[in-house]
């Protein structure tokens, strides 16, 4: 019986009136008539991921940081790299992506922060509500002001460095990186949260678990600038994909044991 | 419920003795293997007696993917049954494999000196162990930086997402630069039998430190669960 | 039928509950069975695990050991079903500062799946007093008028079992005098109430269960009609001076 109910707990939405046979819960439905029917994974999902996007537009507090920081990194690698002729397309991919992993780490750590500064976390976790689906909200926010960081960092980029870089090509590396990357971070950052030297723990975390990310799309990305053919990209572009795919499910389970105390 | 079961990990009289045995045992194995390593085993044509490092080395690497693997069985029986004696084995285990990894990267520099001419190359194979070497002193700070049963819980999360990371890294490394590793090319039955018992002597070695670390630790845990009961 | 007759149980049972973080033992063995539509207040002194203990039967904390049944379902298995059932109100307020006071509400109406959500919305601020206020954003209130809402946000899925954490935080008199107002007025039927106070006063008016934690134990127990609330008093004193 107990699996039973767990395996249902994991397909949020479905099934969840079979558990009604219970006999708790008969009565726990017969008394509240305000919850009628569970609402539903993606519907919760939609409303704390809408309530993320509300805050940011209305305070910009997170995108503002990370934008002002990714800038700030590709100007210092260009005093650091001497970024001009020949070894500028051997450099280039690594300083972008050095710009979005570090801006994006500030990013992730300020989205987890506003949860925790005035409990809202507990707030969310006095729902009845599928920890699975706070996961993917807080994933799918940091996705989204990430991809915004890199749509406007990528314009400047080219222009700084006079790089094509604004091709589909670059841009399905990006957001296939940024995916694997905000999976990862997503969950890292909720641990690192609620640990001693937090600022420094969510880097230290996470940086070698996404050494492959790092390689694949440093590489992948300097593949479609060196105009070399797709058949040498596309392992590259598999590998993310294959960590994009593992670690979506993998932190996706194991969420629930990193929030709550 | 308890949190330490009275069976398993509690240190008994009969118990000390089995484990004092494997010690003694494994440290004459591993006298045995220096032996056969150091002198039985014939010299390496190419490489001269560089090579024979490799008869620590590899054994080694070999503890520390199999203490690894540990780590990510103690945490996932940990998430799933939530009894402490599997995030013991975890910890215990990345202890271990801390040390092991450690050890890796610095008999690997040794022998890449005169062979290579360099203390370090970021060929796969070092590149592969020190990515896993950070991954895993990561999870140690995470224990340093996190307390109790949250600690516990975000380690083997940790554990988890390391242990699927291993073959990804892996292979990520290996496309991202050639490798110059020696392969094992015809190897000379003397050699195979030093090294055959000098992954012996060390296995049983790691196994006996991971022992008597899981003891300890248990031993702590139950320590903690005494002074609960007592009330203070 | 709104209201906790549904259940035959207790809402509330907790056996040898105990939550311990790393070395600090916050709750030790408490027991505490709480009956359907029955109020109890806790009072303790700073420290004495209130906020643990309601932390953990509102399920957003795990106990280390003890068992736990929430309207006779354990909320490791059932979460979602106990998590319907339970309101929180306590100190932190569990509102997004730069969400307007409506929005807040139509956010964990949607969590919770609440229906006519907003009738319901405009109700829970009439109660709170806050109609007026409805378009502004949280930044912009008082600390008491956001208690206020937080009010209105933990009753809004009408839940039969309410768990309040010094839910007079901030609160003027007036507040304090219509909280149970403000609280159940809503409701067809009493609510459980499991309510933590250091208003001795408030805590004794509104409830018929008077219990006293120190130092993670429950040390005392005393039902309203076996004693005066004077005799309370002192006995409170004696355990809460000797607790710290
Ligand atoms: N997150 C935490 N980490 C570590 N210790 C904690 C945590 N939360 C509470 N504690 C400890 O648990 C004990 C009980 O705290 P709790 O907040 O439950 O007390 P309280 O009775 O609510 O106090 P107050 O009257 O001040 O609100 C305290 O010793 C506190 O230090
Ligand atoms: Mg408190």
């Amino acid at each position: 019986m107990r699996a039973f109910r767990r395996s249902i707990d994991v397909t949020p939405g479905l099934g969840r009136s079979f558990v009604a046979m219970g006999d708790g819960l008969t009565a726990a439905i017969s008394i509240s008539r305000a919850a009628v029917g569970p609402p539903s994974f993606f519907r919760q999902v939609g409303a704390i991921l809408w309530k993320d996007l509300a805050v940011e537009l209305r305070t910009k507090d997170i995108l503002s940081s990370m934008l002002v920081f990714g800038l700030i990194v590709l100007v210092i690698f260009n005093f650091a790299f001497e970024l001009r002729g020949e070894n500028l397309i051997l450099v280039a991919p690594g300083v972008l992506w050095v710009a979005f992993v570090f801006a994006g780490i500030l990013g992730l750590g300020r989205s987890m922060a506003q949860e925790k500064e005035r409990s809202s976390m507990e707030g969310l976790l006095l729902c009845p509500v599928d920890r699975g689906a706070i996961f993917v909200a807080k994933m799918l926010g940091n996705l989204i002001f990430i991809v915004i960081l890199e749509a406007i960092t990528l314009p400047i980029f080219a222009a700084f460095f006079n790089l094509p870089v604004l091709t589909p090509g670059v841009g399905l590396i990006v957001v296939l990186g940024t995916l694997g990357f905000a999976s990862v971070g997503t969950l890292f950052a909720a641990i690192a949260i609620n640990t001693r030297a937090r600022e420094v723990m969510l880097p230290i975390l996470l940086f070698p678990i996404i050494v492959p990310v790092i390689i694949a799309s440093v590489k992948a990305t300097a593949f479609v600038l060196d105009g070399k053919p797709w058949a040498e990209i596309w392992p590259w572009v598999n590998l993310l994909i294959a960590f994009d795919v593992i670690f979506l499910a993998v932190c996706f389970v194991t969420f629930e044991y990193v929030i709550g105390e | 419920m308890s949190a330490v079961s009275g069976k398993g990990g509690v240190p008994t009289r009969k118990g000390d003795n089995l484990v004092n045995i494997l010690g003694f045992v494994s440290f004459l194995l591993i006298a045995a293997s220096m032996y056969m390593g150091l002198v039985f085993a014939p010299e390496e044509a190419v490489q001269g007696p560089a090579q024979r490092i490799f008869y620590v080395h590899l054994p080694q690497a070999v503890g520390s993917y199999i203490a690894f693997f540990l780590v990510f069985l103690g945490s996932i029986f940990y998430l799933w049954k939530g009894d402490v004696k599997w995030d013991v084995l975890a910890r215990s285990s990345a202890e271990v494999g801390v040390l092991l990894t450690s050890l890796v990267l610095i008999t690997g520099s040794i022998w890449a000196k005169p062979i290579w001419n360099t203390w370090w190359t970021w060929e796969p194979r070092l590149t592969f162990t020190l990515v896993l070497w950070m991954i895993y002193v990561a999870y140690l700070m995470l224990r340093w930086a996190s307390e109790g049963k949250q600690g516990a819980r975000y380690a083997a999360v940790l554990g988890i997402v390391g242990f699927f990371d291993v073959p990804i890294i892996f292979l990520s490394v290996f496309l991202w630069s050639k490798g110059l590793h020696p392969r094992p090319a015809g190897m000379d039955p003397g050699m195979l039998a030093a090294l055959i018992v000098s992954i012996f002597a060390f296995l049983l070695l790691f196994t006996y430190i991971l022992i008597q670390r899981w003891r300890w630790e248990t031993s702590k845990e139950m320590v903690e669960e005494m002074k609960l009961k007592l009330g203070r | 039928m709104i209201g906790a007759q549904g259940f035959k149980g207790k809402s509330i049972q907790a056996s040898l509950l105990a939550k311990s973080f790393g070395s600090i033992h916050a709750l030790r063995e408490v027991n505490l069975e709480v009956g359907a539509g029955e109020k109890v207040a806790i009072f303790g002194p700073n420290g004495s695990g209130k906020t643990t203990l309601i932390k953990v039967m509102a399920t957003i904390m795990r106990p280390s050991s003890g068992r736990l049944h929430i309207a006779g379902m354990n909320p490791g298995e059932n979460g979602h079903d106990v998590r319907r059932l339970i309101g929180v109100v306590s100190h932190n307020t569990y509102l997004y500062d730069d969400l307007a006071v409506e929005e807040n509400l139509a956010f964990y109406g949607r969590m919770y799946g609440v229906e006519n959500v907003k009738a319901r919305i405009t109700n829970g601020l009439r109660r709170v007093g806050l109609e007026r206020r409805s378009r502004d954003r949280v930044r912009t209130l008082s600390r008491g008028m956001q208690q206020r809402l937080s009010i209105a946000r933990a009753t809004l899925h009408e839940p039969p079992i309410l768990l309040l954490d010094e839910p007079d935080t901030g609160l003027d008199e007036a507040g304090q005098a219509q909280l149970w107002e403000m609280l159940t007025s809503g409701y067809a039927d009493e609510p459980t109430v499991v309510m933590t106070t250091h208003n001795l006063k408030l805590g004794m008016s509104l409830c018929s269960r008077w219990t006293v934690l120190v130092d993670g134990e429950i040390v005392s127990e005393v039902a309203k009609e076996n004693s005066s609330s004077e005799s309370f008093q002192a006995l409170y004193r004696r355990y809460a001076g000797a607790g710290t």
